[in-house]
């Protein structure tokens, strides 16, 4: 924290203290902007998009399919492993797979690697944290539907209401608590997102998909500076306390008692 | 009535059917990683979809030598093991104390590291860099261990005391009447009590460390302390045109962890729900 004030290099044992100065850099250094905004873009688009998967599929999965168990070992799988290791298996299934099947006829817009172009990279890198991140919170959510209460879902059949009217009216309402955590959960997990980010793009093309966690990082230990990078890092750390904070009071003002 | 038994049953092949697609999407990538581990370069290059020809593990006999496996994994177990034993052992002997000692000073020092949980890595990776090169202790895995400790401990903490404020302090009397002293009550009585959580949290420290990749990035340097993550990402990078080696470096790299997930699914899955929800 006292480093954000400061001018230190990384490798002088002196340094001055320069107020607020290294804030006001990091307000103006555009390319931390830029990922800052590419940030807000991906962290929408995944925790929108990993939440209504995972519950999806934990709302599938608890209507009474045999062998449920197997499903949820399935899905959870991808979360076992570290980001690096998935984004470099993503990395090869896009460079070398998906343009195999992009021969056949249809599907020519497989042909080249999405990885190599700005839209699409930044895509793929969503696809790849909706699946890592979506077993997880389909746990969550599992719980959560198994532990309503079978009163209240009896009370519900028996006044006719059923299939899309009981999942708006009773199950979402019911379920509030999870959707808090998941929430919570997802917003964080995607603001920090570094490991994915790092080995399926490494922020190409073009610095297209150059999420703010890998800028803070590059601003710091790549053209040392230290006192910038500081400040951009505590900055990340207030957007997300704030956004968790307004997140988390939103949806538990619509918990509601069972 | 017979005709809303065959709907359901309609419903039923449906709902089987569409999670079935969906799991074999999920799980597509790995299959295919696993299937061009067997292959030759040129057989990949050629189709990376087709099944191997026949089974060729001279890729995996040269990412084994090339990513020095046996040490990477090595000095992995080392730093997970040491860090999970420790946060563990320091983790229930302070719960316990901030638990059956209600000074203030202790509901003070709770909540700070209560509060330290939400600070997120990439806040304070500058300055423990700074800090631990200060005192000339980068490219060591002690260190590691010792960031870890401090890293987890505060959320071990927490569930450890509120596992303890549970269990009746006219226990901790019983076993002082019986002749225990605190040490025998807090190894004697409390750990055995413990157990489920200590699983839960053992679980998830051990995910979150075995699969940690920025921490050991920044502070090992020397190719031979390097974890099993740090390693598989440099292997890739050496030898990126190379898909054979390559896939079996990555299939070798995740194969501990799904070893172990295939013993203890419901160990794990019960654990991650329940730390989740705390």
């Amino acid at each position: 924290m006292q480093l954000s004030f400061t001018d230190w290099n990384g490798l002088s044992d002196s340094y001055q203290y320069v107020g607020f100065r290294n804030y006001i850099n990091a307000f103006k250094d555009t390319e931390f902007i830029t990922s800052l905004l590419k940030t807000f873009e991906y962290v929408f688009f995944v925790v929108v998009l990993t939440n209504m998967t995972a519950f999806f599929i934990a709302y599938g999965l608890t209507r009474g399919i045999k062998a449920q168990g197997i499903y949820r070992v399935g899905f959870f799988t991808p979360n076992l492993i570290g980001g690096v290791v998935l984004g470099l298996i993503w990395k090869f299934v896009f460079s070398t797979a998906l343009p195999t099947i992009g021969e056949l006829p249809h599907v020519e817009f497989l042909q080249k690697n999405l990885l190599s172009q700005p839209k699409t990279a930044f895509a793929s890198l969503v696809v790849v944290a909706v699946w890592q991140l979506a077993g997880y919170l389909m746990l969550i959510y599992m719980a959560g539907i198994v532990g309503l209460p079978k009163d209240v879902l009896e009370a519900a059949k028996l006044d006719g209401v059923t299939g899309l009217k009981e999942l708006r009216y009773i199950i979402l309402p019911l379920i509030m608590p999870s959707i808090t955590i998941c929430g919570f959960m997802s917003i964080k997990s995607a603001f920090m997102a570094y490991d994915v980010n790092m080995s399926l793009t490494n922020g190409g093309p073009f610095a297209s998909t150059k999420l703010v966690a890998m800028q803070v990082y590059e601003r710091a230990f790549t053209s040392q500076q230290y006192g910038v990078g500081q400040a951009e890092a505590l900055i990340l750390f207030v957007i997300v306390a704030i956004i968790t904070l307004v997140q988390v009071g939103l949806s538990k003002s619509k918990e509601v008692e069972a | 009535m017979k005709k809303d038994v065959k709907k359901n049953n309609v419903g039923q092949v449906f709902t089987y059917a569409l999670f079935t697609i969906l799991l074999i999407l999920f799980l597509v990538p790995f299959f295919l990683v696993l299937l061009n581990s067997f292959k030759e370069n040129k057989e990949i290059i050629l189709d990376p979809l087709a099944l191997p020809e026949k089974i060729n593990l001279t890729g995996y006999v040269k990412a084994f030598t090339a990513m020095n496996y046996l040490e990477t994994f090595k000095n992995s177990l080392t730093i997970t093991i040491l860090s999970i034993v420790l946060i563990i052992l320091f983790a229930v002997m302070c719960a316990y104390f901030f638990a059956r000692n209600n000074w203030k000073i202790n509901k003070i020092l709770f909540m700070i590291m209560v509060a330290s949980m939400i600070i997120p890595f990439q806040t304070i990776m500058i300055p423990i860099v700074k800090n631990f090169s200060a005192i000339n202790a980068v490219d060591n895995i002690f260190m590691v261990v010792v960031f870890y400790i401090g890293a987890h401990i505060s959320m071990a903490v927490f569930m450890f005391q509120g596992f303890i404020k549970n269990i009746p302090a006219e226990l901790d009397e019983a076993a002082t009447i019986d002749g225990c002293n605190n040490f025998q009550i807090l190894f004697k009585v409390i750990f055995p009590l413990l157990k489920p959580i200590i699983s839960t949290v053992a679980i998830l420290d051990i995910l979150a460390i075995w699969n940690d990749f920025l921490l050991p990035y920044i502070l090992l340097q020397s190719n031979r302390l390097k974890t099993l993550p740090l390693m598989t990402y440099s292997f890739f990078g050496q030898y990126s045109v190379d898909y054979s080696l390559v896939c079996s470096g990555l299939i070798m790299s995740i194969l501990p962890v799904i070893i172990i997930y295939a013993f203890l699914q419901k160990q794990i899955i019960d654990g991650v729900v329940a730390g989740a929800i705390k």
